[in-house]
């Protein structure tokens, strides 16, 4: 039985919206962070450390090997979903005015998506294009 | 319908520095999310051929750009070490108001550490080729 009014359910008001779920899959999201942050700048600490830094050959060779493409995609998805439910609390919370607060939800998940998607792309491709190592 | 008052009423508490600890994750938090862009048009660069790479890699390596660098790594050590301290506060632990005192200045600690360690091994050792073949 939900205790929300018929009207405040077709709005999705009330202090709950839409349950926990939100609030959940920022916290699933931050754990799969910590370990996928912590890989990345110890790989680029790597890179850093290495003769050619962060060169356009290390880099893709890096990109490119073993199980890396599929960490740093993981990463890109992590990332952007961590990032777009958090910028959305934000402007939630500070941006007034119902177009306007509407007109930036949907600015922020477009952006997110669209990082996703060339972050992934960006790595795919160096996989996939770079001479088998 | 006149506008109701509404909640959080700042003003009327006396600052805690749990509070500045607390308003620098969302600050941190939108700070990375820029960030992100960064990152994914340093990828696609890297996808795009030796010229995108090298003009990328020019602007990376440009002092204001660094001093952002720098700003990003700092705020990705402050979001970790905080948002570990909220993984502890959702688990129920740390909740007590000198417990919270106190692990916000771990925080700030463990943020630092942090910091000098990653700005060393990211930065300053690639010898001024951020992000650029040199």
């Amino acid at each position: 039985m939900s205790l929300q009014s018929p009207l405040g359910r077709v709005l999705g008001r009330g202090s709950a919206k839409s349950g926990v779920s939100h609030w959940w899959a920022q916290r699933v999201s931050a754990v799969a962070l910590v370990p996928l942050t912590l890989w990345f700048v110890w790989q680029l600490a790597g890179l850093a450390g290495g003769v050619d830094g962060y060169s356009y050959d290390a880099v893709r060779a890096w990109v490119a090997s073993g199980l890396t493409p599929v960490l740093l995609v993981l990463l890109v998805l992590a990332l952007t979903y961590h990032s777009a439910l958090g910028v959305q609390v934000v402007l939630e919370d500070y941006v007034h005015g119902k177009g306007l607060k509407v007109a930036s939800l949907l600015a922020s998940t477009f952006a997110h998506l669209l990082l996703a998607a060339a972050g992934v792309y960006a790595v795919l491709r160096i996989a996939f294009t770079t001479g088998s190592v | 319908m006149r506008p109701r008052p509404l909640s959080p009423h700042l003003g009327v508490y006396r600052f805690m520095y749990t509070m500045a600890t607390s308003i620098a994750h969302r600050i941190t938090g939108v700070v990375l999310s820029v960030g992100l862009v960064v990152l994914v048009a340093w990828l696609l660069a890297a996808a795009s051929g030796t010229e995108a790479y090298a003009s990328t890699a020019a602007l990376l390596s440009s002092g204001l750009v660094k001093v952002l660098l720098a700003g990003w790594l700092l705020a990705f050590c402050y979001h970790l070490c905080n948002g570990l301290r909220h993984l502890g506060w959702d688990l129920g632990r740390g909740l007590e108001k000198p417990e919270a005192r106190r692990s916000a200045a771990w925080v700030v600690v463990g943020t630092l550490v942090l910091f000098a360690v990653l700005v060393w091994l990211l930065l300053l050792r690639a010898g001024g080729t951020v992000g650029g073949a040199a």
